[in-house]
């Protein structure tokens, strides 16, 4: 019977996401479609900015929302009520989403009509940002009562994500919160990070986080 | 349960080398864990032998898990200092304009396979 040897492998647990993950941004290039992965903690009011995202973006984008979050049947049907094609992911139970599960879930939703996709990943701020999901940018929510101490608690995050969502900026009156530290800080993580205070309740500051975005997705479709 | 996603990609990895090298079987598999990676060992032992069983490859497969230290450099004095347990300020020169250089990795050393 052969012997058992030593192989040496020297590979991150992430490559073979990665490579799934560039293989996905690839397929969404050659189909022109821009995939948009949006990270946040539950509670921090990711579904209303959606809402309000696709009700200032639907005229001119073609949309569609991928909805992974454990607990979001209602989310669900929101959007749907919106008039946006939507699907529910499988996320077996995980703390994230990975590239195969989002291979996996453009395929069902189809992207051949759709400019822009969006992923709303797991509410979470630690799993989703180990794994590069295919898309094209990443973004967060951090929302006023989080506090403006969450980029040097969870840094990584700061670190992988192109913008920054600060919702519910109308409540600001009753919270200790810094607008000022929270920028510092996230730029100290990521010097590049695109920062947008907006209130998703209002309507205030939506504008130049959807023009922001509508820029990329140009950008990138048209490319 | 993070743990159990990276075991997922651990096997995966694991199965491609398989193939490509036309291995029968595992019997085990080294990881190199940073310090600060977030991932905790013992989840990882925990989901590990559920998750190996289900495989052809490596039904049996033991997991080893070497601890990397993580070193952070700072940009203030330009030192490198243990990142556990100063953290993200300098204990050298009180300056909180750090980089961690490593122990966040997750990487897979090495197989024993025939």
């Amino acid at each position: 019977m052969e012997r058992y040897k030593i192989i040496e492998v020297k590979e991150s647990v992430f490559a073979s996401n990665d490579r799934e993950a560039e293989r996905v941004r690839r397929q969404l290039k050659a189909e022109k479609t821009f995939l948009l992965n949006l990270m946040s903690s539950p509670g921090s009011g990711k579904t209303t900015t959606l809402l309000r995202t696709i009700e200032t973006l639907k005229e001119h984008l073609n949309i569609g929302v991928m909805e992974a979050d454990i607990d979001s049947d209602v989310d669900a049907e929101k959007i749907a009520a919106a008039g946006v094609k939507s699907i529910q992911l499988h996320t077996g139970g995980m703390c994230h989403l990975d590239a195969g599960m989002t291979e996996q879930g453009l395929k069902e939703i189809g992207t051949d009509d759709l400019d822009l996709v969006v992923l709303e990943n797991v509410g979470n701020l630690v799993c989703p940002a180990e794994f590069d999901t295919g898309a094209v940018k990443n973004a967060m929510i951090l929302s006023v009562p989080e506090g403006h101490d969450k980029p040097l608690k969870y840094p990584l995050i700061f670190t992988v994500c192109d913008a920054l969502i600060i919702n519910k900026t109308d409540v600001l009156p009753y919270f200790d919160f810094d607008m000022g530290k929270v920028v510092e800080y996230a730029h100290m993580r990521n010097p590049k990070l695109k920062i947008f205070p907006l209130s998703a309740k209002t309507g205030e500051g939506v504008e130049a986080w959807c023009d922001w975005l509508r820029c990329q997705v140009k950008a990138w479709n048209e490319a | 349960m993070h743990e159990l996603g990276i075991v997922f990609h651990v096997i995966k990895t694991i199965e491609q080398v398989g193939e490509e090298q036309h291995l029968q079987n595992v019997a085990s598999v080294t990881l190199e864990v940073g310090q600060v990676s977030g991932v905790i060992p013992h989840e990882l032992e925990s989901c590990w032998d559920w998750a190996v069983k289900r495989t052809e490859l490596m039904p049996t497969a033991s997991l080893k898990v070497e601890t990397i230290p993580a070193v952070t450099h700072c940009n203030g004095c330009g030192q490198e200092y243990a990142t556990v347990p100063q953290g993200r300020v300098c204990p050298h020169c009180g300056s909180e304009h750090t980089w961690l250089l490593r122990g966040s990795e997750v990487s897979i050393k090495e197989i024993e396979a025939r």
